[in-house]
């Protein structure tokens, strides 16, 4: 009680305008913004791996595995943000077994469940069954038996059995892309169904969130595959990272302009709420809106990766730009997800003033934290890596 | 035959442990076998304890602006009445003053939602208009904070209020971001949500909500919606009135006479 007292009282200060007293705590920080970013993490490296199902784009071959195993281990860490901001972390089972038919958020844990069981664990283990027994096979000792255990104690590897895991995976990609689109986009209509809120709700948000979770997918691995590979001493495949780099533009592009269509239309329509909304646009959010999410994270990758579409540079420039481009990316995703929830939570629903938002260091909702579950993801990876290796010579290995 | 009977008794023992055994799984394997509708059942009992029916109720409020002076007393009780934390970021109800200038700006504050009343400006030249008014939970019948609740912690009963079940809340706080009004806050000693109830514990016994009972002008009039001798149904005849945002389609039940365009 104390404590947030002292953590809101200098916050009276930070205020302009009028704002209604209770809004003065905001109330979906830090955490709020890593949820919906990592989801977006997930969605998108899930969909650039589906594109090498469905469409059989051989060229970026290379990083189906990395995107299916990085998208579990975002996957597994999407909820504890979540977790970690409720007021009772250990009443959230209730969400599973009294939903609320009505509520958005109620939906989370189904969405979650069918995304995790149905598509990725499913896909993942169809996708790895034949390596995995064959691994199973030359090893000893632990990695043996934990290779026997995640095959499920399978052992056919007749031709007829792997014709059947490469037809299932198929169909569990051509379910997964609508349940992609359905994990993020639900998250954007979590935000874009609070009719209180006129910088949230837009019909267009969960698709603004989709196509912008697609881009910092595919930025995302673009970037491992640029770490590891070298890290594995092997050669960066080219190919495969022009057409990483490919993607990652055109779908930027839809990206740009669905918000820029979202932004027009706003002035345009020029209800109620513009003109808090363009003090909030022109003020507090300035730096994270117009200098970091658009300048920085995106019209400086887009001209950087149409630069080396243009001029025909060579391979070390281009590594060296597309990896620049999609770190920049990355922090132009992280900022839009921020000047989402908080920027929404700055203005006062009274229309007449706005507020600031003060992160805490420590503590459950504070930068620490944040940092933490951020790098989690990472280190779930690297384990992934090492217990199922996504590598094409870890495949061949063993033929 | 006594023999038997603890017997069939055993029986029936062991066949209601396995029953309870198998919904539990079923429990576990399903989830959402049980609707937080069910859960907002177990309230009924509660309040029929109290000799007191909800459905021959039908609660609002009605706000006179030009009654208001500002004083700030009901704000006060409201804190009193509900143990709500005296910090200045928790309130159930709050009173604004809107001083509108010549030149069209508009001043809006509540220092402390006015629980100390409000301090006069040295400086009244110039101002056209200026006026108080009071807020708190409108009670919607459209209510978006009870739609968007997870599980179903907060509900409408069956007069109309909405209310918080504190025991079931997880802190989500879902139902403040949906809230157009401000009027729900998250209490910093439960971690839950809390907002006004329309002093439920005292209607319930038939009495007035705290801050009806202490206001000196009578600008607050509570009562029912559907009832033709109560005051709140006089009020609505004799005034014409406004809810906030109606844009919304939230359907307010807090209704106020000589409301200001400024309001907002």
């Amino acid at each position: 009680m104390e404590e947030i007292i002292r953590h809101l009282t200098p916050l009276l200060k930070e205020i302009t305008g009028y704002i209604y007293p209770n809004e003065i705590e905001l109330h979906w920080g830090i955490l709020v913004v890593i949820y919906p970013y990592i989801t977006g993490l997930v969605a998108g490296a899930f969909i650039l791996a589906s594109i090498v199902k469905i469409f059989n784009v051989k060229e970026v071959q290379p990083t189906y595995r990395i995107s299916l195993l990085t998208a579990l281990a975002f996957l597994i860490v999407a909820p504890l943000p979540l977790l970690a901001h409720l007021g009772h972390p250990e009443k959230s089972y209730e969400i599973f077994l009294t939903p609320n038919t009505s509520s958005a958020m109620a939906m989370f844990g189904f969405v979650y469940a069918w995304y995790l069981m149905a598509v990725l664990l499913l896909e993942i283990w169809f996708d790895y069954r034949k390596d995995i027994i064959l691994w199973a096979k030359k090893e000893t000792g632990f990695r043996k038996w934990l290779h026997k255990i995640l095959s499920l104690f399978s052992v056919d590897v007749s031709e007829r059995a792997i014709k059947f895991d490469k037809k299932a995976v198929k169909i569990i990609t051509v379910i997964g892309i609508p349940s992609a689109f359905l994990l993020h986009g639900y998250v954007g209509f979590i935000f874009g169904s609070v009719k209180a809120n006129p910088w949230w709700s837009s019909v267009l948000m969960p698709i603004v969130f989709l196509f912008s979770a697609i881009v910092s997918g595919i930025a995302l691995i673009l970037i491992i595959y640029m770490i590891v590979t070298p890290l594995r001493a092997k050669q960066i495949d080219m190919v495969c990272l022009n057409k990483l780099a490919s993607y990652l533009f055109y779908v930027m592009i839809v990206d740009f302009s669905l918000e820029a269509l979202d932004f027009m239309h706003r002035i345009y329509e020029s209800e109620e709420s513009i003109k808090i909304l363009s003090q909030l646009v022109s003020g507090k959010l300035f730096v994270s809106l117009i200098v970091i999410q658009l300048l920085i994270g995106m019209l400086i990758p887009l001209g950087a990766i149409a630069t080396v579409k243009i001029f025909d540079l060579p391979d070390e420039l281009k590594k060296q730009i597309y990896f620049l481009s999609a770190l920049l990316v990355q922090v132009g995703i992280f900022t839009t997800r921020w000047n989402v929830v908080i920027g929404g939570q700055l203005f006062s629903k009274s229309f007449s003033g706005l507020t600031a938002y003060k992160m805490t260091f420590f503590g459950m909702e504070g930068l620490l934290t944040s940092i933490g579950l951020l790098l989690l993801p990472f280190i779930i990876l690297f384990v992934l890596f090492k217990i199922l290796p996504p590598w094409d010579e870890a495949r061949t290995a063993v033929k | 035959m006594e023999h038997l009977k603890t017997q069939e008794g055993h029986a029936i023992e062991r066949r209601g442990f396995i029953k309870k055994i198998l919904q539990g799984c079923a429990a576990l394997l399903f989830p959402g076998f049980l609707l937080a509708k069910t859960k907002k059942g177990r309230t009924k009992p509660w309040v029929l304890e109290n000799g007191y029916n909800p459905a021959e109720h039908d609660w609002g409020m009605g706000i006179n602006i030009n009654k208001c002076i500002g004083c700030g007393r009901c704000a006060d009780a409201c804190k009193r009445e509900n143990n709500v934390p005296r910090a200045p970021f928790f309130f159930r109800t709050w009173v604004e003053r809107y001083r509108i200038f010549e030149n069209g700006k508009s001043l809006i504050d509540s220092p402390n939602g006015a629980i100390n009343g409000f301090k006069f400006p040295a400086d009244e030249k110039n101002i056209i208009r200026s006026f108080f008014v009071p807020k708190l939970c409108n009670h919607c019948d459209n209510p978006p904070c009870v739609q968007v609740c997870p599980v179903g912690a907060t509900f409408k009963t069956a007069d109309g209020v909405v209310l918080v079940d504190s025991n079931y809340c997880i802190g989500c706080r879902y139902c403040i971001q949906a809230c157009p009004y401000g009027a729900r806050f998250l209490d910093p000693r439960t971690r839950t949500a809390e907002k006004c109830t329309f002093c439920y514990h005292r209607i319930v016994k038939g009495k007035l909500p705290a801050c009806v009972e202490v206001c000196p002008t009578q600008a607050r009039v509570f009562g029912e919606l559907k009832k033709k001798a109560s005051p709140l149904v006089r009020f609505m005849r004799m005034n014409k009135i406004r809810v906030l945002k109606p844009s919304l389609n939230t359907e307010p039940k807090v209704y106020y006479a000589n409301l200001d365009m400024e309001v907002r």
